[in-house]
């Protein structure tokens, strides 16, 4: 058994820690002060082909896989969790459901704009009453005779605003539950589609989080995304994979804060000698570093099975659990092992922190993730 | 229009230290890279492809592991990747090189060569140079802006130096040594580097090529290194806090002291 990566994905991270080094890094601190949306960064990441890394050329892509942009998501996560977010969602939530449920026609359409990055893509399933629990969906799409009438909202949406491009959940059949609920291909600028008030948060401040609003929408027929009733399906099994991202984003700001935190031990000094000479740091460094490297496993393990088209459901929910609870501990450590100047701005390990906070939440809170597991294993 | 791009992987020397014992590198461990003037000077053929339609053969001599400075080439952006590996080749001064890669580029069809200036585990400067002399095609050194006539049939090249800058126009087919300042290398894509493992690297090793083994790898070196060591630091210089006529007077002393002047 080969634990290491092969010759393409070693020489893709080298291509990624370059590019997040150079382009994305040097911006963090001014994305998540002034809660910027890294508009510029994206077009650079779609010059190079990463906002369409999973996908065929054929369409648009780059002609890569899973474990190549989960990769990504993690080196740009390692520097900044906002940009991380960013390529998740457009990836996981909306590229990739086009990809995977989309008729060919549809596929062709959508798919080639959003792979080559001239447009973001957003997925809208939360609503205030229906996160978790996503039967209780409020936002209905009445058959008409030629399209399809749209009307409700959608709440904490990743990418909103910035996309063009929308997965969009709604009731088809309130009479059926779950199976009542379909997907759909929304698109900005339709009659009756606005971006509603955009959060204020605590962590990744330069991703872009709004609410939709929909006031009949008239959506022509074939933007029914899969099969009538069969969104709520479409919607775990997208969210499954977007799990592997945000895995992967979890994974790198822990790297990140570590690779922060070797750098300020090995030059700050305390008693007369750099902090890492300490048994403290060094233990806590072990710690957070044995824990990273057990995240990245599961979190490559998930994204290996899913490109080999094996069941990853479990695995996905594992290496997000994980990793996010990681990145919360290791931040936190970090910004401890930093002492007074890691609570302040000066440094980037706060920001890490709180940008980690989100990644036990979204796409699946920790609870949830612990309920996928222990259902696996119980049934 | 053919370019051919002579590369060098190198250890990445930012990171390089040297053993104190035996004064030679510690390579273990150390990154090895594309030479950062041979990287400016790929930019600068992978522009020329994109303006207009230029193919570009990176080309390179080392060791079967160079093969990975060839898939980063071919992952930004070139058409094609040789590289001249064999133990015979091995050991080669600047000479040997130039000579080697010169009876390669004779197998090539091209009407541009472009090396970096110099490689910075090097620094001699030399195997452009001499693979133009080889060839016996006018060379232009130095380069820190490239480009192409509307004829296409002549280059224009900045040239520049501590003190100044030539422009220079050399007709097709040349040799240009590319300054690591030209451009901003672009990075490699994510299809690129897909597709770079999927391309094949040719191997070209003695028999391939037309040149006098007399003049390849170790024994075609004239160069003999008698001894390398580390320069020892400077001692911390003395600053005197003085009017400037002072300050003349006191570097005028110490000239003279030391027979300078």
């Amino acid at each position: 058994m080969d634990f290491s990566t092969d010759k393409e994905h070693a020489l893709l991270a080298e291509m990624y820690r370059a590019f997040a080094e150079a382009e994305v890094k040097p911006l963090a601190k001014e994305t998540d002060e002034k809660e910027l949306f890294p508009e510029e960064t994206v077009r650079k990441m779609a010059r190079y082909g990463m906002m369409g890394i999973p996908f065929p050329k054929e369409y648009g892509g780059a002609g890569g896989d899973n474990l190549a942009y989960i990769q990504a998501v993690e080196a740009l996560s390692k520097v900044c969790g906002t940009t991380g977010v960013i390529l998740s969602a457009h990836t996981s939530l909306c590229a990739a459901p086009i990809y995977e449920y989309g008729s060919e026609e549809q596929k062709r359409k959508y798919l080639p704009p959003l792979a080559r990055g001239e447009k973001l893509g957003a997925f809208g399933l939360t609503e205030p009453n229906a996160g978790t629990d996503a039967a209780g969906q409020q936002t209905t799409a009445e058959a008409r005779e030629d399209h399809w009438l749209l009307n409700g909202s959608k709440l904490f949406i990743t990418n909103a605003g910035p996309a063009e491009t929308y997965i969009v959940l709604a009731m088809t059949d309130k009479s059926k539950g779950t199976r009542g609920i379909s997907a759909f291909i929304v698109e900005k600028g339709m009659p009756g589609f606005t971006i509603g008030k955009k959060e204020e948060k605590m962590g990744i401040r330069g991703s872009s989080t709004c609410e939709l609003i929909f006031e009949n929408v008239r959506l022509p027929k074939e933007n029914l995304l899969g099969k009538e009733g069969g969104g709520f399906g479409l919607a775990m099994k997208t969210l499954d994979g977007g799990r592997i991202g945000i895995a992967a984003q979890a994974l790198g700001l822990a790297q990140g804060a570590i690779d922060e935190t070797v750098s300020y031990v090995k030059e700050r000094k305390q008693f007369g000698k750099a902090i890492a000479q300490f048994q403290n740091t060094q233990f806590q460094l072990a710690d957070m570093q044995a824990k990273t490297d057990a995240a990245r496993l599961l979190v490559y393990r998930a994204a290996f099975l899913k490109d080999r088209k094996l069941p990853y459901s479990v695995e996905a929910a594992t290496a997000k659990l994980f990793a996010s609870e990681t990145a919360m501990e290791v931040t936190t450590k970090a910004v401890q092992l930093h002492g007074g100047y890691g609570y302040t701005r000066e440094y980037p390990v706060e920001r890490m922190m709180r940008d980690a906070k989100i990644t036990e939440i979204y796409e699946g809170t920790s609870e949830v993730q612990r309920m996928v597991i222990s259902a696996a294993m119980l049934k | 229009m053919n370019i051919v791009v002579c590369v060098k992987q190198v250890p990445d020397t930012t990171e390089v230290r040297i053993d104190p014992v035996t004064g030679t590198l510690v390579r273990e461990g150390i990154p090895s890279i594309i030479n950062p003037d041979d990287k400016g000077g790929l930019e600068a053929a992978l522009v020329l492809k994109e303006k207009v339609g230029a193919r570009v053969t990176v080309l390179s001599m080392g060791p079967p592991q160079a093969d990975l400075a060839l898939r980063e080439a071919l992952a930004m952006g070139a058409d094609e990747a040789i590289l001249l590996s064999d133990a015979r080749f091995g050991g080669a001064d600047t000479w040997a090189t130039s000579s080697t890669l010169a009876a390669a580029l004779r197998k090539l069809e091209w009407d541009l060569v472009i090396c970096g200036r110099q490689a910075i585990d090097g620094d001699t400067a030399q195997v452009g140079p001499q693979v133009a002399e080889h060839l016996g095609v006018p060379q232009v050194s130095y380069a820190s802006e490239l480009s192409l006539e509307a004829d296409g049939k002549a280059v224009v090249v900045k040239r520049v130096f501590e003190d100044g800058y030539q422009r220079v126009r050399a007709k097709l087919p040349c040799l240009v040594t590319a300054l690591k300042d030209m451009n901003t290398p672009r990075y490699m894509s994510v299809a690129g580097v897909f597709d770079a493992y999927k391309a094949e690297i040719k191997i070209w090793k003695l028999e391939d090529l037309d040149v006098d083994p007399a003049n390849i790898g170790l024994k075609g070196s004239p160069t003999r290194v008698k001894k390398s060591y580390t320069k020892g630091t400077k001692s911390a210089g003395k600053v005197y806090e003085v009017d400037p006529k002072e300050g003349a007077r006191i570097i005028v002393e110490n000239l003279k002291e030391r027979f300078i002047i």
